[in-house]
């Protein structure tokens, strides 16, 4: 083969690198490797780190149960929220949880329709990042009702008052696609893992242990009888999962741009939401993942640079979208001649809290993301680690611009109020971090964080011809210029 | 050959292991050819086109989840117009409670559809497999426990018509297979 190489001329050697895929496992790992390092991971002593880190998040979700306890004892008054700006830091935080929820659904599911195999590696933690996110997200809307003993009237049960739900109104669309959205995650979820929780039963050296996962594994045997219904339920869900995953945020934006509100009322909401949440997605995913595989150094052989690269391409790729629907924004509220409509988008622009909000997320969102085209950046962990800090707080900010910045400064003027947020909108805020990290914890520790069936079957071994010939192996043996091809 | 599970018990299968999906994938070939109905084979992640060497059909899973999803369909239709035109009409803004509503209607009829399809996909998926169940005669043979990290097994039940203690021995012996099992039920 060497000498066979040795005639070809350089253009060509470098045409069959590039046709020729990088392995998506590097270092020859081999099936059983797989198996034993990713169980390992759950099956070790708890590592001293996890402990601290615990010590951290566990008092945070605390304070925001606390939170939310008071509030729901208080009323939401304790909230900041007031005429004009009703809508504040509840339904910014709700909209910033579940944004960044679709990176997982991306990468399960639209990932998987379009048979990116890369996506194996990293699909199972971005799912249960979704799930986590979701957690987070529910929260708000479902206390921000003020009298959350009444939150039952959102679902559409017979009751003797008579009283049934408006279904034309945003609001309810949401309720339906959010909850919807959590159920289906939640059943994808589930899905990928019973082979892999069959792994970890068959691996158990504890009764208690075996217990749990075999009944969590359901009794999952991995005969092809129940693979391919298995793969069908899988495909089936990908194929709903897709677009579920482009409606929520969609329905999302619904619940902005179906108002009169001047800044909310466009078009250009759905698109530019759904693209706004997979970059904020993506951002908290490498936020997750390059830690992982720092604390997991062999992970490294699964989540390659090749795998961080993508990421950041999408990012790339998601945050150019953003930064478009920015720009048009703002040229259609010029263009449009509306003048509520341009006088909303000066003021976010030039008038109180352009400079603490409005700017940085231009900052974050459309040129901090940029950076990306280098090639440096991209295969940089630690600066790559830092650049999606940038994208996590712009989508933050894009959200507080869109509903705190625009509501303060509605139609009559003698209205408009600055909002403030109180102690307990903080810390409610800061203790949802510590919920979705505490949930991430505990993922890592008693689930399996890599789907272990699904990089097994990416491996090239798994290909039932392996080694006969016929695969990309051959490339470099057919001579050069040949008609083969 | 190795006993597994109980031996008074009736016997189960045969069960033999291979090393790679290859030689699992032309083991299967020659299942299929023999004239086998009763068996299956046991991977650690699906192969890709088992389902021909085995000769099975593509799943119909997809055509129950298509009923799952009408009935979700057909769920949010009644749910939004039986009250909406009929129970208790809501004129919000002076829009329409008829039959002209339905953009606005549109999202939860879509939501609802997706949704009871997923339902259907993953409770569908298990029912056809036979899950949950708390065990298996497999799970006696303590090999097996290999499934589900890198090994590759293929078992010939004993209620196929073509089964025979050494006739399936000797074949699958035949077809490369190691560490053969008789695996009992119990």
């Amino acid at each position: 083969m060497s000498d066979t190489t040795a005639t070809l001329d350089p253009a060509t050697i470098r045409a069959n690198e590039e046709v020729t895929r990088k392995p998506l496992v590097l270092n020859q790992r081999t099936m059983g490797w797989i198996s034993n390092y990713v169980s390992s991971i759950v099956e070790a002593k708890t590592p001293l780190w996890w402990y601290i880190a615990m010590g951290v998040t566990v008092p945070m979700m605390l304070m925001c149960f606390g939170c939310l306890a008071y509030l729901i004892s208080t009323g939401v008054g304790v909230w900041g929220n007031n005429h004009p700006v009703a809508w504040a830091w509840d339904i910014t935080n709700f909209v910033f949880w579940i944004g960044i929820g679709h990176a997982g659904t991306l990468i399960s599911a639209i990932l998987f329709l379009t048979r990116q195999k890369w996506r194996t590696s990293i699909n199972r933690a971005a799912e249960a990042m979704t799930l986590f996110a979701v957690v987070c997200a529910g929260i708000y809307p479902a206390l921000h009702v003020g009298r959350v003993w009444m939150a039952w009237f959102l679902a559409p049960v017979p009751n003797n008052m008579a009283i049934w739900p408006n279904f034309r109104s945003p609001l309810l669309w949401d309720v339906f696609a959010v909850s919807t959205y959590f159920t289906v995650s939640v059943l994808f979820w589930y899905t990928g893992l019973i082979p892999d929780l069959a792994t970890l039963r068959d691996r158990c050296t504890t009764k208690l242990k075996k217990f749990f996962y075999g009944i969590a594994a359901l009794g999952w045997r991995g005969g092809n009888r129940q693979w391919r219904h298995y793969e069908m339920a899988y495909l089936v869900l990908a194929g709903l999962s897709t677009p579920l995953v482009l409606s929520v945020h969609s329905v999302v934006s619904f619940d902005f741009a179906t108002s009169v509100v001047p800044g909310w009322h466009t078009t250009i909401f759905p698109p530019y939401f759904v693209a706004g949440a997979i970059f904020g997605g993506f951002a908290m995913v490498l936020t997750l993942m390059i830690p992982a595989a720092w604390i997991w150094p062999a992970l490294k052989d699964l989540i390659t640079p090749g795998h961080v690269d993508k990421m950041c391409k999408i990012i790339l790729l998601t945050g150019s979208i953003v930064g478009y629907a920015y720009l048009m924004e703002l040229f259609i509220a010029w263009y449009g001649a509306n003048p509520y409509e341009r006088a909303a988008f000066w003021y976010r622009a030039t008038g109180v809290g352009a400079r603490e909000f409005y700017w940085p997320m231009m900052f974050c969102n459309v040129i901090v993301p940029q950076l990306f085209w280098f090639r440096w950046c991209r295969y940089n962990w630690i600066a790559v680690w830092i650049l999606v800090q940038f994208p996590n707080a712009g989508m933050w900010y894009e959200r507080f611009v869109i509903i705190g910045t625009t509501l303060q400064h509605d139609f009559l003027p003698s209205a408009w109020q600055l909002f403030h947020p109180t102690w307990v909108d903080i810390c409610t805020f800061i203790g949802t971090f510590g919920l979705f990290m505490t949930l991430f914890l505990l993922f890592i520790r008693f689930l399996p964080m890599i789907c272990m069936f699904e990089v097994k079957a990416v491996l090239p071994e798994a290909d039932p011809h392996y080694g006969e010939g016929g695969d990309r192996e051959a490339l470099p043996e057919l001579p050069s210029g040949s008609e083969e091809y | 050959m190795e006993i597994a599970g109980n031996p008074k018990a009736p016997v189960f299968a045969i069960a033999a292991e291979f090393d790679s999906a290859r030689d699992l994938y032309h083991a299967a070939q020659k299942v299929r050819d023999a004239g086998y109905k009763r068996w299956d084979v046991y991977s650690p992640f699906p192969i890709h086109g088992m389902d021909h060497a085995m000769g099975l059909k593509r799943s119909y899973l997809a055509q129950i989840v298509f009923i799952g999803g009408l009935t979700g369909f057909l769920t949010a239709v009644s749910l939004e117009f039986i009250p909406s035109s009929f129970l208790y009409p809501l004129v919000v803004a002076g829009k329409p409670t008829d039959i002209m509503t339905v953009p606005a209607f549109f999202p939860i009829m879509f939501e609802l559809t997706i949704l009871l399809s997923a339902f259907t996909a993953v409770f569908g998926m298990l029912i056809l497999n036979g899950l949950p169940r708390w065990n298996h005669p497999l799970f006696n043979w303590d090999r097996f426990k290999k499934v589900t990290e890198d090994k590759f097994f293929v078992a010939i039940e004993a209620r196929d018509l073509k089964f025979g203690t050494r006739e399936t021995r000797e074949f699958l012996e035949s077809l490369g297979g190691k560490n053969l099992a008789i695996v009992h039920e119990d």
